[in-house]
């Protein structure tokens, strides 16, 4: 109930303001099948908030994410991304995409083009961009992820470390207003999941509007102005992070804490 | 303490790099191991080895130290008396250079044939051109579109005060470049288009590919030359004809495509699925996701198979023959109808089995090469 609340009262201070949300969930439902992975989401995203989405695997945390760019398609309920709602008509999808960087558990970077190319590839083709200002404009984020110097070689010539941090940057080129982070550090060896979680705080400190499904609590702790906790396709839970990590209020996330902190 | 001083250890054990033991490296060591490591292994390759040189030698007999290179003319008719003494353990090599022409250019006007000659050339000059990767852009549409009107002109003839020479004489190589170089380019973009429609979320697309794939691949080529040779003019209207060449590369071209498209296919499902995410979350389009992400790599992933289709398609043309069009082989075999060159089939089929050879082993190696090249990416 209260986080119903939670909701309906963050929505209507979202609305107070001049800025719309920068992202609605409503009643967002999904199946996979016969499996009902996403019940009756609502959450509202207001623009410049960092939220922390967390929740045992098959939770539908990635899920959730993925609808809002439209890498799954919800099949009940409303998304609105940047003002515009998301439906079949491509336009609206192009416009939303454009908006909206995401970056994967698998890097994704594209194996056959250079880093260089990897991040001026959309802002040369999708953003129109010429493609000298395309490459100063990746120079200048691949320094701010501080690898400028391996512009000129491919991916699998870095560690996963920096390959995240170039798909950081490659998302970064196409000045998204929203950035999704599908479990950024999940496949990284452990000593490179630092350098990618100081990548991810430094753009948290720019004011960008986040949405960052993982399980690192210091991180969240760190960055988040809240934390969702999801569990067998709901949000069971959501509120700043001490609040919810000191005091849990379902048996559900007491569980999950508790799952987590015996594994670190 | 202790990890310090075994560090240390470690390190200057490190320092002094020992080279590899000898008797494994090295010529002696690889016959060694790989030819004569026992009794039996030593046997066999003894034995084979004989083989090999027996046969290497009897060749070298037959088609340099026996071989006739030209006999003498009797009035118009050639003298070949002197090749058919030594039937068996010479080659008779002037029935090439008796016929090298017509084996060549087939029926097409003898004192014209400069002409298929310049377009054997220019075709070879096309593709030398088509595999510098520097010209791999769009110069490369106005070259084609030239070269391919150039030879046309040539063949055909008509204008610019070049004799007209109907299609029904042409003939030889230059046949069996046509048929290919026209065939792949038109099937390797067909085919690319049918895999990716195959993978379409349109059911009707979906289907149609489908269709067409399975239809052509499930039935022989021959069937489909038949069926372009003589059941298409059935249907077609009172007085209209299509060019026989025509039908044919069409059927042929249609025949390769099903097969490539099946290979490409393979290439687009190799590749991860986070590949296609990745393009669509930076907001790429369809056809710019295809173009820049899917198709470059899943292309390379597919040379080998590619090419493997390409050598055995180019191959395939020969078998127009069964419908009489004049290809490289048809005309080989016709050359040797004449009485006085009867049964010298293996000196002319070596011949032509050396021009393919030329062919084919250049679109090997090019693919290797290029294999190499592309997939440089890959290695660290």
């Amino acid at each position: 109930m209260s986080e119903t609340i939670d909701h309906e009262a963050r929505f209507a201070s979202a609305m107070r303001t001049d800025t719309p949300p920068a992202i609605v969930l409503q009643d967002v439902n999904k199946w996979f099948g016969a499996l009902h992975v996403l019940r009756d989401i609502n959450l509202t995203v207001s623009t410049g908030e960092r939220v922390v989405v967390c929740g045992p695997s098959g939770s539908g945390k990635s899920t959730m994410i993925r609808c809002i760019n439209r890498l799954e398609q919800h099949q009940q309920g409303k998304i609105m991304v940047d003002g515009i709602e998301l439906s079949d008509d491509l336009r609206s999808l192009d416009a939303i995409r454009r908006e909206v960087g995401m970056v994967f558990q698998s890097f994704n970077l594209f194996p056959h083009l250079t880093i260089l190319e990897n991040c001026t590839l959309a802002p040369i083709w999708v953003r129109r961009m010429p493609k000298k200002e395309a490459e100063e404009l990746a120079m200048e984020y691949l320094t701010r992820v501080r690898i400028p110097e391996q512009a000129k070689k491919y991916p699998g010539q870095l560690s996963g470390g920096q390959q995240q941090r170039v798909a950081i940057a490659r998302a970064l080129c196409m000045k998204p207003k929203i950035m999704l982070f599908d479990e950024p550090t999940s496949a990284l060896d452990p000593e490179m999941i630092k350098e990618v979680l100081d990548t991810m705080v430094m753009l948290a400190e720019t004011g960008m509007t986040m949405i960052c499904v993982t399980h690192e609590m210091g991180f969240a702790r760190q960055v988040a102005d809240r934390v969702v906790f999801m569990d067998r396709g709901e949000i069971v839970e959501s509120g700043e992070p001490e609040a919810l990590f000191s005091d849990p209020k379902t048996d559900r996330l007491r569980l999950f804490l508790s799952q987590i902190l015996r594994g670190h | 303490m202790s990890d310090v001083t075994l560090n240390a250890a470690t390190a200057n054990a490190e320092a002094a790099p020992r080279t590899a033991p000898v008797a494994t490296t090295g010529a002696a060591a690889w016959l060694r191991a790989n030819l004569f490591s026992s009794w039996i292994n030593t046997a066999v390759t003894l034995a084979l080895g004989y083989l090999v040189v027996r046969w290497t030698m009897g060749f070298i007999d037959w088609a340099f130290v026996n071989a006739i290179w030209t006999v003498p003319m009797n009035g118009n008719v050639p003298d070949t008396a002197a090749c058919r003494e030594i039937r068996g353990t010479g080659a008779c090599w002037a029935v090439i250079e008796e016929k090298h022409r017509f084996i060549l250019f087939g029926t097409y006007p003898y004192e014209e044939h400069w002409r298929p000659l310049l377009v054997c050339a220019l075709f070879i000059g096309l593709y030398i051109v088509s595999a510098m990767r520097r010209f791999w852009n769009w110069v490369l549409v106005p070259i084609w579109i030239v070269t391919l009107t150039v030879i046309g002109v040539l063949m055909w003839g008509g204008v610019l005060g070049l004799s007209y020479v109907p299609q029904e004489r042409w003939g030889g190589l230059p046949i069996t470049l046509i048929l290919s170089t026209f065939g792949l380019a038109f099937a390797f973009p067909l085919a690319i288009l049918v895999a990716l429609g195959r993978r379409s979320r349109l059911p009707a697309i979906k289907m149609l590919c489908v269709l067409y794939v399975e239809l052509v691949r499930g039935v022989p080529l021959i069937s489909l030359l038949f069926m372009a040779s003589v059941m298409f003019p059935l249907f077609l209207p009172e007085g209209m004809n299509i060019d026989k060449l025509l039908r044919a590369q069409v059927a042929i071209t249609l025949f390769a495509g099903a097969y490539l498209a099946e290979v490409v296919r393979a290439g687009l499902q190799t590749l991860p699925r986070g590949q296609y995410e990745a393009a669509e979350a930076l907001g790429l389009s369809y056809w710019q996701k295809t173009g820049f992400i899917i198709l470059p790599q899943a292309l390379r992933l597919v040379i080998p198979p590619l090419v493997n289709t390409f050598i055995g398609f180019f191959k395939d043309t020969s078998l127009v023959l069964i419908i009489g069009i004049f290809d490289l082989l048809t005309a080989g075999k016709t050359a040797i109808v004449e009485p006085a060159w009867q049964g010298f089939g293996v000196e002319v089929y070596v011949f032509v089995g050396a021009i393919y050879l030329v062919f084919c082993f250049a679109m090997s190696k090019y693919s290797q090469d290029l294999e190499r090249d592309l997939n440089q990416h890959r290695r660290r």
